[in-house]
């Protein structure tokens, strides 16, 4: 409580790792320093947070990456032109399945080395022989239509010759139930951020496959999506709150305040889940089931490799994504709608005083990066990437039409 | 009034709430209410039940599930969208700030539909009060208690009787401005401080 504070901000988070550089942006003064009042409101559902920011009760939210879009493309019941200045990072997601599906897996050649192409080419030889075999289609969950996990899901299962919307069945499950849905025979494999894929080995019911960091290194997830209106009416506050966010940020991705950031997490209010359970995202050391482990490179970025910068090229990769699955139309109209969607020109604006490194371009070839490169900026020096898909395709928003008509092409023929 | 009689499914894990949203719908005449509580299975519960009208709490982790089988639409014949006439923004916002919302089945009449918003939202909230009203309740219970330990504590070191026990209480709470519960809390947790332990 700043008396007086200059800014009146409210926020919603969902209680997921994710929303750390929030969390701790309101819990460690960084608001506070900037002249921010920031209440934070922790929501049940990715809906509840819609019709809140949409009805006004919140200024500002964290959200699933692709949900900005689906407002305002009208893909929701209810909406408000949302736009997103700022991204809450990079990569945090893993795919994990079921110990019955890892046998069938294995059996198929599939090692504990998260490699996407060969988890892929082993899950879909089991997949054909469960077909011939007249078993039920395995069913994996993912925790809302329009978010990264669903895309990425879909993504890596059709560049592996798998059809998402044929060969398996993909359902809606909330991020805590997931672990018990896996070991409870509802769900055979998940696609979800963390902890809950950790959960899973812990108890001993799930093995993790493939991460996001593998399957699209370095790649957009959650985002802070501002109700467009407030965003015009209040652009000093908005402004400040991205150079709060920026500070939490940096702080975030320090090594040395991890564990002062997990135990802010796993208070009741946020997380309420031991800082224990935290670490393999801060870590990016993860546990994979059976007793393998692995260190994985850019598993999850808060703040490095540029990870708040709102990149067009990732709205516009989702949209692409969009359109594949059938959720929204391709139109010029559409098109344009979410390339106005996430807003660079404001976190520059923003943290312009700062002097900081900020990207000179506000759309990169996604999957150009094959190494860590500098790249010009304005201020010190800005390293990006790798950036690869998995499956070595590269998507330049530039050449959009090309690339939705090359996806198009690529799905199973029904 | 009535043509035919809607479907109404309340999904809410609140049992109490729930009772009284369907009370509150059987006395406006809806016959055919059914509540569930737990959302297993519930695909097919809703092919079963053919709901017109579906009423969930939103504190519920479960509606983004709910939306996308809606949108589906295989597991529900006919499409079903979010309660909500975008020119209505009053009755939205008096649905959110009770913590209910509502699906209706593709091209039901708004107005056959609003009275079940409208008394959903009013029980929510007398929910909502009920609950506020039963933790003031059991709060006020936990200072009577606290101040019948700090009594006898006082009578007991002090060898003072109840009601002098209890004036001194009184009046030091009121030199100190406080609440007597607050100042009997303070006591006891002193006493176990400095005690041999007065309890356990």
């Amino acid at each position: 409580m700043s008396m007086g504070a200059e800014h009146q901000i409210t926020a919603g988070f969902m209680p997921l790792f994710d929303s750390a550089v929030l969390v701790a942006a309101s819990e460690l003064g960084f608001a506070a320093r900037e002249g921010i009042d920031l209440t934070l409101h922790r929501e049940t559902s990715w809906a509840n947070i819609r019709d809140r920011i949409a009805i006004g009760h919140f200024h500002l939210a964290h959200m699933l990456g692709p949900m900005p879009l689906a407002c305002n493309l009208g893909l929701t019941p209810l909406a408000s032109e949302t736009i997103v200045p700022f991204s809450l990072g990079l990569g945090g997601n893993c795919v994990t399945i079921s110990n019955a599906v890892w046998a069938g897996m294995a059996a198929h050649g599939a090692e504990p080395d998260l490699d996407p192409a060969r988890a892929g080419a082993a899950l879909g030889a089991l997949i054909r022989e469960s077909a011939a075999a007249g078993r039920d289609p395995l069913r994996f969950a993912v925790v809302h239509p329009h978010s990264g996990h669903n895309y990425e899901l879909r993504y890596w299962l059709a560049a592996c010759g798998i059809d998402p919307t044929r060969e398996i069945e993909i359902v809606i499950v909330p991020p805590p139930f997931m672990a018990d849905a896996l070991a409870t025979g509802r769900i055979d494999g998940y696609c979800v951020g963390e902890p809950w894929n950790s959960a899973a080995v812990a108890a001993g019911t799930g093995h993790i496959v493939t991460v996001k960091a593998q399957i699209w290194r370095n790649s957009p997830e959650k985002v802070i999506g501002v109700r467009k209106v407030w965003a015009e009416q209040s652009p000093d506050a908005l402004a400040a709150l991205l150079r709060a966010l920026h500070h939490s940020a940096r702080w975030c991705q320090d090594p040395a305040n991890h564990g002062e950031l997990a135990a802010v997490m796993a208070q009741p209010g946020f997380l309420g889940l031991p800082p224990a359970v935290q670490m393999p995202i801060l870590t990016g050391h993860l546990q994979l089931g059976g007793g393998a482990a692995l260190d994985i490179d850019d598993f999850f970025l808060p703040f490095d490799k540029a990870a708040n910068f709102p990149w067009k090229s990732h709205a516009l990769w989702f949209y692409t994504q969009m359109v594949r699955w059938g959720h929204v139309e391709h139109t010029p109209g559409n098109l344009t709608i979410a390339r106005d969607c996430y807003r660079p020109d404001l976190y520059r604006s923003a943290l312009k005083p700062l002097g900081v490194a900020l990207p000179g371009a506000n759309s990169k070839v996604e999957g150009a990066l094959r190494v860590a490169t500098a790249v010009g900026a304005t201020g010190a020096g800005l390293v990006l990437g790798p950036d690869g898909f998995f499956d070595g395709q590269i998507f330049d928003p530039d050449e959009i039409e090309g690339y939705i008509a090359g996806q198009k092409s690529a799905r199973a023929q029904p | 009034m009535v043509r035919t009689a809607l479907a109404v499914l309340v999904i809410d894990e609140n049992r109490i709430r729930a009772a009284i949203i369907e009370a509150g719908l059987r006395e406006a005449g809806h016959e055919r209410v059914t509540v569930i509580h737990d959302v297993t299975g519930i695909a097919r519960r809703i092919a079963e039940i053919e709901p017109d009208v579906i009423v969930i709490d939103l504190e519920n982790p479960n509606r983004d599930m709910l939306e996308n089988m809606f949108q589906l639409s295989r597991a529900v014949k006919r499409p079903i969208a979010m309660f909500v006439d975008r020119s209505d923004q009053a009755s939205i916002e008096a649905a959110v700030d009770a913590g209910v919302s509502a699906y209706v089945v593709d091209g039901l009449r708004q107005e056959r539909v609003k009275p079940i918003l409208d008394m959903a939202v009013s029980r929510f909230n007398a929910f909502s009060r009920m609950a506020c009203e039963l933790e003031e309740a059991r709060s006020e219970l936990e200072s009577r208690k606290v101040i019948d330990r700090a009594k006898g504590i006082l009578m007991k070191s002090r060898g003072l009787s109840e009601e002098a026990a209890y004036t001194l209480l009184r009046k030091t709470a009121m030199n100190q401005n406080r609440k007597i519960g607050d100042i009997a809390q303070s006591l006891v947790t002193a006493a176990g401080l400095l005690g041999p332990a007065e309890d356990e």
